[in-house]
């Protein structure tokens, strides 16, 4: 665990850049954005490449939204971080991931899910921001769950 | 706490895959209980897995994520015999971690 000093002195000294997917602290604008743009404003992701090296794997329809399995495999280069979004849920963004000393580029996990919405994957590669999306419609929303 | 959490790490060729599940509520601060009273928000807000000590994956979460959660990832070179930790904590201050030692391809 790094202290709060160490971070901070980290920023200071610009080994961390405090913007988008790069945030060491959680990022609290974005987590807490209601609307999908002010999700992709909050982690550097306004002007995202579309990508087929990103793998959304994730059931057509999903009958609970309550658990919504996921696996995202991005096959770019140089991938560093990746960001889960559900468009539609009350906060869209779910979760974000930094690889580091060996981390494949992969995450296995269950989402909740409001209603029927795109699943978003973001993804930095050496800086650049690249995504996709796969539609997973829901029967019964999960997030009174 | 000592049964809120499980992991297993074993070898697939190169790469270690590590599954993780989390015994946590992943309150989304917008149910309410029988009394129709709201249920406080109650959320993992970052985990973190070192391999060997060295950080391989730094998470952040939203109360988005299943109830229970679960977390799969992958290390490349890793080998049998390295130890796997994972640690998280919540926006309530609570955190928890487990260790464990990656073995080898075929074995459960």
């Amino acid at each position: 665990m790094q202290s709060a000093a160490a971070i901070a002195a980290a920023f200071v000294s610009g080994l961390i850049k405090p913007s988008g997917l790069w945030a060491a602290a959680w990022n609290k604008p974005a987590f807490e954005a209601r609307a999908l743009a002010d999700v992709l404003k909050g982690i550097g992701a306004t002007d995202a490449t579309p990508s087929s090296d990103i793998t959304i794997k994730a059931p057509d329809l999903a009958e609970n939204g309550a658990r919504v399995q996921i696996e995202v495999t991005s096959r770019i280069p140089g991938t560093r971080s990746m960001a889960i979004i559900a468009e539609k849920n009350p906060f869209p963004l779910i979760a974000s991931f930094e690889f580091s000393n060996g981390a494949e580029a992969f995450i296995s996990t269950y989402i909740k899910m409001g209603e029927s919405a795109n699943v978003r994957a973001v993804v930095n590669a050496e800086g650049k921001i690249y995504t996709t999306a796969k539609e997973v419609r829901v029967t019964i929303g999960g997030c009174g769950a | 706490m000592a049964e809120a959490m499980k992991i297993r790490a074993h070898m697939q060729g190169d790469i270690a895959e590590i599954k993780v599940l989390i015994l946590h509520p992943m309150e989304t601060g917008q149910r309410k209980d029988a009394q129709g009273e709201p249920i406080p928000i109650h959320f993992i807000k970052q985990v973190t897995a070192t391999l060997n000590g060295k950080v391989v994956l730094d998470a952040q979460w939203s109360q988005g994520i299943a109830k229970n959660p679960f977390l799969g990832f992958k290390i490349k070179g890793a080998k049998a015999g390295d130890k796997v930790s994972v640690t998280w904590s919540d926006n309530k201050g609570e955190a928890n971690s487990i260790e464990t030692t990656v073995t080898a391809s075929g074995s459960v």
